[in-house]
């Protein structure tokens, strides 16, 4: 992984200073409430439902065995133990103390970490795939593009007060699991004729109140011009954007009022005076970065296909292993290597939740089996992406006992889903709870029965727990003071990405898990063989899904169906 | 006489600002005797009268106006005000930038309006050069913005090489 020279250890050194006299002036009277505000937000520090919370950075979700330790320690000393992976691929601390804070960002700082732009009208941690370096269907390792894109957004001048938040992500590979079509700005890693890389750039997507899906602005843009295209872009909505609206006030708004032609043509006179000046990136810079993420000493498994044939029949002994073995282990570019998620969904754990005891044991799982490194993925897991097949028996029965193994990547249990409103204060309704109950209604059995199939919760509109690209979304509003439950249905991730569509009335929240396991009630009855939730889904259309989540419930179906923004005016 | 950060040090300024009210008809504005700093709209309608005094006139821009609207000026104009109606209003640092790199003004780029020492750093990258800090706030202390980070990653007015030609440079040279 990326590792500080000394100038970027003295930015974020200098940057915990900052912060820490911010904070004394604030204390001291110096520096209003309002005037911190802003400062705060960019290094990750907002005031809560019930206090602070510090969302700490984990730039394109890499993250050592040496920072997990770290914060795991942090959890223990400053908040109470445990810490909550986001779909930003950060980590939130739900309970520091405000005066606190400056001491933990320093401490940040001496594992090479911060958190820095977490929050704010700025470009925020850019994302990617969390098997990026490692993805057999990748066209090359995204991080170098990441690291590239880290540098240029930290404390980039221009763009610190920007209408709004701006998110940036980078997919390289077939199946795209970075969501490049939900971000501001969504890039995809490719090759031309000539085997030059470059990026397809999409702009304008995200969820949130409005979801948009990204729309494409440039179809190859050599790699060379990334840094002054991007400058272009973040140049035309900084003056441009709506300031006047924050719920409009998205770059997605701006390119869907210009229409994207329009914007081009605004990006594109911005680009000509900066473009093949000193922003061009040459390649000895991205060989430079490259370095950082050269593959680790792998050891050559003498017997590649009988260790994938020994574990094959230890899946046949052990019910347990052969299910974590189908899910929670996958595709490696080398040989003998795959790469695990440790689940962070077990049920009756918020998901995305990790104790401080679980990230020690991470940390160890990685030092023995993984190279000493982790990854977040935005689906709020762990991984580690360089495992031995033989290790995986003993990887598993070590993970397992931390309760680090539940066998359900990619199934109805591994559910994407925000702090809500147990913690958040912009949330209008819980989601802990409704994905709890939820869970609580499938069975393992009955959950790898149905392989993938994505159930994800958001207990507001802004939309955290991409509720808007499930199969079954649930959203949460407030109705005169009440939580109520939309659904979704038909939403998908990825490259083929697609919104759900609200299916009805709202629910109330004991509803819920039985709507949703009417739902899959649906899909059982009617799946041809082989069969997933979203291809039954596509082959008999909504209604028979509709029909049945409100059948016996004294509604009907077509009674106030309304967007998602109705029901929540401000 | 207020005080001003000019070069990274407090000066006395003797610019007057002009900020009239949105319902003042711009033709009834009265100028003082003084260096004036008027809005785009005033010099727009009052040019002529305003190039006649015998005293320094310059421009300030609010937040949504374009610097190309005083593009044929910039060589009569001394600086340039730009207007930051809160903190949080980051258009400002574009219309710097946009008058360095577009437009090339080497004039004095002055930020006026809710300019405070923790966006002293980011403004003098992007092309700012004086800083009229909000009069609540102790401009002696707000100097130490300047000194906030040693070094940058990215090319911008103040440094045009981005950090990985730099480091590219040290270590050529290194070698």
């Amino acid at each position: 992984m990326y590792r500080y020279d000394a100038t970027d250890q003295r930015l974020v050194d200098e940057r915990a200073a900052q912060f820490g006299d911010q904070m004394a002036r604030h204390l001291a009277g110096e520096l209003s409430a309002d005037d911190l505000r802003p400062l705060r937000l960019q290094n990750g520090l907002y005031i809560q439902r019930h206090g602070p919370m510090l969302r700490i950075a984990i730039p394109y979700g890499a993250l050592s065995a040496t920072q997990l330790r770290k914060l795991a320690d942090l959890t223990r000393r400053y908040d109470r133990g445990y810490g909550h992976f986001t779909t930003r691929q950060n980590l939130q601390l739900n309970w520091p103390k405000f005066e606190e804070t400056p001491a933990i960002i320093g401490e940040l700082a001496s594992v090479q970490m911060h958190a820095i732009q977490t929050s704010g009208n700025c470009v925020r941690n850019v994302t990617t795939d969390q098997f990026a370096g490692v993805a057999p269907d990748e066209v090359a390792d995204p991080r170098p593009y990441c690291e590239l894109i880290r540098q240029w957004s930290t404390f980039h001048p221009e763009f610190a007060f920007l209408p709004r938040k701006f998110k940036i992500a980078v997919n390289a590979a077939q199946e795209d699991r970075a969501l490049v079509l939900a971000h501001d700005v969504g890039l995809e890693l490719v090759r031309d004729d000539a085997g030059e890389f470059g990026f397809r750039v999409f702009v304008g997507g995200g969820l949130g109140r409005t979801p948009i899906l990204g729309k494409e602005l440039c179809a190859f843009l050599p790699r060379r011009h990334l840094l002054s295209y991007l400058d272009a872009v973040l140049r035309v909505y900084n003056g441009h954007g709506r300031r006047d609206n924050a719920y409009k006030a998205r770059i997605k708004i701006l390119v869907q009022a210009l229409g994207v032609e329009e914007f081009r043509r605004q990006v594109e006179e911005e680009w000509a005076i900066y473009r093949d000046g000193p922003l061009t990136v040459p390649d000895e810079e991205f060989d430079r970065l490259a370095a950082h993420f050269a593959p680790p000493a792998y050891q050559q498994v003498a017997d590649a296909a009988g260790e994938r044939g020994e574990l094959d029949r230890l899946a046949a002994e052990d019910r347990e292993f052969g299910r974590w073995l189908a899910r929670c282990v996958h595709g490696h570019k080398v040989p003998g290597y795959a790469a695990v998620t440790l689940s962070l969904k077990k049920t009756g754990v918020a998901p995305g939740d990790i104790n401080a005891e679980q990230m020690d044991v991470a940390a160890g799982l990685a030092e023995r089996f993984s190279f000493g490194e982790l990854r977040v993925s935005h689906e709020q897991n762990l991984v580690l992406a360089d495992v031995r097949l033989p290790e995986l028996p003993e990887l598993w029965r070590s993970a397992r006992e931390a309760e680090l193994a539940t066998a359900n990547t990619g199934l109805l249990t591994d559910m994407i889903c925000c702090p809500g409103g147990d913690l958040c204060s912009l949330a209008n309704a819980r989601s802990v709870p409704i994905a709890e109950a939820v869970q609580r209604r499938f069975t393992a059995e009955r959950e790898h029965k149905l392989g993938d199939l994505s159930v994800n919760v958001s207990g507001c509109m802004n939309s955290c727990g991409h509720h808007h690209v499930a199969s079954i979304g649930i959203l949460g509003v407030d109705k005169r003071g009440e939580e109520w439950y939309q659904i979704t249905l038909g939403g998908l991730p990825g490259r083929e990405a697609k919104l759900g569509d609200v299916i009805g009335p709202s629910f109330r929240a004991e509803e819920v898990a039985d709507v949703v396991e009417q739902l899959v009630a649906v899909h059982e009855e009617n799946a041809q063989p082989g069969e997933r939730f979203a291809d039954t889904l596509a082959r008999l259309g909504s209604t028979p899904f509709r029909e049945r989540a409100y059948a016996g419930r004294g509604r009907h179906l077509a009674q106030e169906r309304k967007p998602a923004d109705a029901a929540n005016n401000p | 006489m207020p005080q001003i950060i000019r070069k990274d040090r407090i000066e006395e300024d003797g610019w007057t600002l002009l900020r009239p009210a949105a319902d003042v008809e711009i033709a009834t504005v009265e100028l003082p005797a003084t260096p004036i700093l008027v809005p785009l709209a005033l010099w727009q309608a009052r040019r002529e009268e305003l190039l006649a005094r015998a005293t320094p006139v310059s421009v300030w821009l609010a937040a949504n106006e374009n610097p190309s609207a005083i593009a044929d000026d910039l060589a009569r104009l001394p600086l340039i005000a730009v207007d930051f109606p809160k903190f949080t209003d980051g258009r400002g640092y574009s219309i710097a930038r946009s008058l360095r790199d577009r437009h090339g003004y080497r004039g004095e780029i002055r930020a006026i309006g809710d300019v405070q020492r923790d966006q002293l750093h980011y403004m003098r990258r992007c092309g700012f050069d004086a800083f009229a800090v909000r009069a609540d706030h102790d401009i002696e202390r707000a100097l130490a913005g300047l000194k906030s980070f040693s070094d940058s990653y990215q090319a911008a007015v103040d440094e045009p090489l981005p950090l990985f030609r730099r480091r590219a440079q040290a270590s050529g040279a290194a070698a």
